[in-house]
């Protein structure tokens, strides 16, 4: 039987064009230090950290289905693991935050084992308390200040470059390197075997389940890889911050309530979404942050109208419009050339 | 010996029995309809033999081993593969992904992408297009494809015609021999009984929970199988 012959591939000319525009962007982005500020800086690095969180969550909620309110027990957990790591055992903080995805990594297999048994709205509270579990726990830790906290001692900061403007230059590019492996590893991720079935758990985990797909390995890899990636990026965010307290490192609000904004307004369930919505999310709080409380309801206005008006938040309003995908992982199908 | 051998299954949702002392056994090679009104435990049996629900192990027996204790993946993996009631198929994922996700079990056999494109050409046509965008026949071919692309030894085909067109439930099951071979079994479960019966060698009519009925479809009456199927 002979069939026309369609050619398939995944990439498109927008997918191709903005691998270009990409790879122009962080051509830009990694000579930051020659034509930035001190401030801007310190805000694009922010930005990126916000942009691997909200990519992480996004893949844990949006493809996996795990919707966690308590992913700031892990970037807190990494927060603190670096000033332990640097203050008691003499460790180099960049090692350290190396190590914090590992202890990161380590730490979620239990907490797995024991939330996995949770399902739905269950499981988000259930990751909610274990974060406070966690907080509570290290505002026990007296060698870390308590409830009060600690800072990086002198020599600890020292350690990464003896001068300042080395040193900004230096948790800059980490920043920067750290969204770039997070968006790296989510969207190989998703385009491996394992990502398909990811979406098609999300989807219907009966139907999965029946076709082979073992549900629980499949989520239990992708939280295992979160924690850790999540426990990482607050290793680097307390790394810039200097000072660590229980309330700051475990803040549903700063590592979870926003993040979550974040990934809704720019599109759940796709990979462009968190880089808009970071966008976003940044535009208006470097506009409106002073106007205080009036802020946070202007946030939550504006999370309403795009949840009622695109449920699929804003890139999903684009990918329905135009059809585009940056980062391609479905396939296409192009018509024989005649 | 039997493929599949299902021996004194009982079944339960919470304090409601469901199945009583089910006896059933499928030779390889065979189909089976399994027949019976709405409530009779018809899903409650696919839903068993496919570990979608957990049974005592050795009240099912495929191919030796006692697998009735099994999640629905690790059945998967022995060659068992479901066609659900209502379809279930990946709203997210388009034709050709839905079609691919059988593959994931690992299941190495003769049905590839051309072959489920060649009994289902439409499918072919519609590879790109997001599965909810497919007529209800059309997706029903979905489902079979996509057990199929698992290779199974066994086909557990749930409400094969339930809310399809008569002409798109005729031409599925003219379909059907060509789905239904290389020694491959099946258990059909149907409402509509000569449909049923007129592509399967043998049949076990359900009601209440028990089987009320079983034999060859020519053996038995109408008379016979209707009082078995209505229990009047």
């Amino acid at each position: 039987m002979s069939r026309p012959s369609h050619t398939v591939h995944r990439s498109s000319p927008a997918s191709r064009a903005a691998a270009i525009f990409g790879l122009i962007v962080l051509a830009i982005l990694a000579t930051a230090p020659l034509w930035a500020g001190r401030a801007d800086m310190r805000l694009m690095s922010e930005l990126f950290l916000y942009l691997a969180l909200a990519s992480l969550w996004n893949l844990l909620a949006g493809y996996a289905g795990l919707v966690s309110v308590g992913q700031q027990a892990y970037v807190g957990f990494g927060g603190y693991v670096l000033f332990a790591l640097t203050i008691f055992l003499d460790i180099h903080p960049i090692l350290a935050i190396g190590l914090a995805a590992i202890l990161g990594a380590a730490i979620s297999v239990p907490v797995a084992l024991l939330i996995f048994r949770l399902r739905g709205a269950y499981f988000a509270i259930g990751t909610w308390v274990i974060a406070e579990v966690f907080r509570l726990g290290f505002a026990q830790v007296q060698a870390l200040g308590g409830g009060s906290g600690t800072s990086l001692p002198v020599q600890v900061v020292r350690s990464i470059a003896s001068g300042r403007t080395m040193r900004e230059w230096t948790t800059y590019w980490m920043a920067l390197g750290l969204v770039v492996a997070v968006l790296a590893i989510v969207y190989l991720f998703l385009r491996s075997r394992r990502g398909l079935a990811l979406t098609a758990i999300r989807d219907n985990e009966l139907a999965a389940g029946s076709l082979g797909i073992d549900i629980w390995r499949s989520q239990f890899i992708v939280y295992v890889v979160t924690g850790a990636l999540a426990a990482c990026t607050g290793a680097l965010i307390f790394l810039q911050k200097l000072r660590i307290t229980p309330d700051a490192a475990f803040s549903v609000n700063d590592w979870t309530a926003f993040v979550i904004f974040i990934v809704v307004i720019g599109g759940i369930g796709t990979i462009e979404g968190p880089i808009i919505g970071t966008l976003i999310y940044f535009a208006l709080r470097e506009t409106l942050a002073d106007l205080g409380t009036t802020y946070l309801i202007i946030l939550g206005v504006v999370a309403i109208i795009v949840m009622l008006k695109a449920p699929n938040g804003l890139w999903g309003l684009v990918r329905a419009r135009w059809g585009v995908e940056l980062f391609p992982l479905s396939y296409r199908v192009a018509a024989p050339k005649k | 010996m039997a493929d599949l051998m299902i021996k004194a299954l009982d079944a339960h949702y919470g304090d409601f029995q469901a199945l009583y002392g089910i006896d059933l056994s499928i030779a390889a090679g065979e189909v089976v309809a399994i027949i019976g009104s709405n409530g009779a435990g018809k899903s409650t049996l696919m839903r068993s033999l496919s570990g979608l629900m957990r049974n005592a192990p050795e009240q099912i027996v495929f191919k030796g081993e006692s697998i009735g204790g099994l999640r629905a993946d690790e059945v998967s993996k022995r060659g068992i593969a479901l066609v659900p009631e209502g379809r279930q198929l990946f709203p997210s994922l388009s034709v050709e992904e839905n079609l691919l996700i059988g593959t994931q079990v690992g299941r190495e056999g003769a049905w590839t992408l051309a072959r489920i494109y060649e009994l289902f050409p439409i499918l072919h046509e519609r590879r790109n297009q997001a599965s909810t965008s497919l007529s209800g026949g059309q997706q029903q071919m979905v489902a079979i494809g996509r057990a199929l692309m698992s290779n199974p030894d066994l086909l557990l085909i749930d409400e094969l015609s339930l809310g399809l067109a008569p002409v798109i439930i005729k031409s599925i099951y003219e379909a059907l021999p060509d789905i239904i071979s290389n020694g491959m079994s099946a258990v059909i479960v149907e409402q509509d009984i000569t449909k049923a019966l007129s592509v399967s060698s043998r049949f076990y009519c359900l009601q209440e929970g028990r089987v009320s009925l079983d034999g060859k479809p020519g053996e038995r009456s109408r008379e016979e199988i209707s009082r078995a199927y209505f229990g009047v």
